[in-house]
């Protein structure tokens, strides 16, 4: 069982019982080949999953119960919704650039992809360990708008065209809050690759080090990372009161889909960074000198801690959709350009006199 | 793995939409009707093409967003070696931040923060 606690003991028999039976070359292409089909399969499992849990959450929070008829406690329903959109007839707007259109749904998916390469799952579990690792994440998880934009210009559609505008200037905004709010934890270890700084945290989280610099970044995080995925109380790109449903009004069947999953995969990237640069990736929870509670911790392995994290981020997420009221363009935009902005440079200032000072653990 | 396998990711979503794409191409069932291609307004008819030149709200915006863009990147580095430097490098940022921070203040004078 130890190749759950240091995922390099697997990766590495997998690579020698590759080595033995094929060239080198040969192995190389096979290893991509897996790794390939392995995050696809992790992007089907998060869609089946987060969809579901949505559904539930919502369903608490607004007393209902929720799917419950297909599978046990309606836990196929989203399968059976995914046979359902792949069995829809693919429409496209007579009007619509055709080109672009097809596109979209390719630009958004692609950037969700390259966005999870750096995610550090578990020790030795992380697919490329960048040396820029911050850096690339908030470059590449913030091409997603791309993909918005052609699909609500696209479309030829006034619902389409206002709700990719809305998103474009939403998402651009609130992306320097989260780069901002990163680099404030960046201060303090000193290095922007995701596994430094994940095993910068052996001996306890930034979010209980760095005092409450970091529980700001941390608040200040969270809401822009919220309104980086698009999800309510910041989702007026797709408010389906006013625009329909937004950038994706003219999608049907499985296009439709891969929007909806990217929406999910990005809510997933952004919980898997905030877990790994504020809650410690998957380093377990120690308390100080207390050798009996730190040893039940460390029993529990490395993977769980990362998904328990990210559940939890993910969960908080799903709350705020369902209890905050929804946003105007104006709030929104003030709410990011003479608030979190101004709070996150005095922040990191703050942070900058804390390290300084040494007053961090 | 090294950064050379960020290739797969590429192809890995290119792979995914495009099978999802193909496989829903052969499994749906099709007809033609020339009423399904017309754009969703929710039963009325669409008045023009929305290919059409947008406020310019958004545009200030965008603009606003490309000077502290390029800000958060010069950050970047800073923060990086901000331990390393020490004194140094806190009071270097301090007179980067207070001459950005002068910046947003002329936006926000000058009401271009205000979404009118």
């Amino acid at each position: 069982m130890k190749w759950l606690y240091d995922f390099s003991y697997l990766t590495r028999a997998i690579h020698e019982g590759l080595s033995t039976r094929f060239e080198p070359g040969t192995v190389v292409i096979l290893e991509m080949v897996l790794v390939g089909i392995t995050f696809m399969l992790l992007f089907a499992l998060l869609g089946l999953v987060l969809v579901y849990a949505e559904r539930k959450v919502s369903a608490v929070i607004q007393q209902r119960l929720g799917p419950m008829r297909v599978g046990k406690w309606g836990t196929a329903q989203t399968l059976a919704d995914v046979i359902k959109l792949l069995l829809k007839e693919p429409l496209i707007n007579k009007d619509a650039d055709k080109f672009l259109f097809n596109l979209a749904p390719f630009v958004i998916m692609i950037a969700a992809f390259m966005a999870i390469a750096a995610l550090p799952f578990a020790k030795g579990l992380h697919a490329i360990d960048f040396d820029i690792g911050i850096l690339y994440v908030a470059a590449v998880s913030s091409l997603g708008v791309i993909g918005i934009l052609l699909a609500g210009w696209s479309s030829n559609n006034k619902y389409s065209l206002i709700g990719a505008m809305r998103s474009g200037a939403q998402i651009i905004s609130y992306e320097l809050s989260v780069a901002l709010s990163l680099l404030t934890i960046v201060v303090l270890t000193g290095s922007l690759q995701l596994s430094i700084i994940v095993e910068s945290q052996a001996n306890g989280w930034w979010i209980f080090k760095g005092h409450i610099p970091a529980m700001i970044a941390f608040v200040i995080f969270l809401i822009a990372s919220t309104a980086e995925t698009n999800r309510g109380p910041f989702d007026l790109a797709e408010a389906e009161s006013e625009l329909t449903a937004g950038f994706h009004t003219e999608y049907s069947g499985l296009k439709f889909a891969f929007f909806f999953l990217a929406e999910f995969a990005n809510m997933f990237i952004v919980a898997g960074i905030g877990a790994t640069v504020f809650l410690g990736g998957w380093m377990p929870f120690h308390i100080g000198s207390w050798e009996g509670f730190n040893a039940i911790m460390d029993f529990i392995p490395p993977i769980v801690w990362f998904f328990g994290k990210v559940g939890f981020m993910i969960f908080m997420m799903m709350w705020f959709r369902w209890t905050f009221p929804r946003l105007r363009i104006d709030q929104l935009l003030t709410l990011e350009w003479k608030y979190l902005l101004p709070i996150n440079l005095m922040n990191i200032v703050l942070m900058a006199f804390l390290s300084l000072m040494g007053w961090h653990f | 793995m090294s950064s050379e396998a960020l290739i797969i990711f590429f192809l890995g979503g290119v792979v995914m939409v495009g099978a999802g794409i193909a496989a829903s191409t052969l499994l749906a069932p099709k007809s033609k009707n020339p009423l399904k291609a017309e754009p969703y307004e929710c039963g009325v008819p669409t008045q023009g093409t929305s290919w059409i030149q947008f406020r310019v709200g958004y545009y200030l915006f965008a603009i606003l967003f490309l000077i502290f863009d390029v800000e958060t990147v010069f950050i970047f580095p800073w923060a990086v070696v901000m331990k390393k430097m020490g004194l140094a490098a806190f009071i270097e940022i301090l007179i980067f931040l207070i001459i950005l921070g002068l910046g947003l203040l002329y936006a926000w004078k000058k009401k271009a923060l205000k979404w009118e």
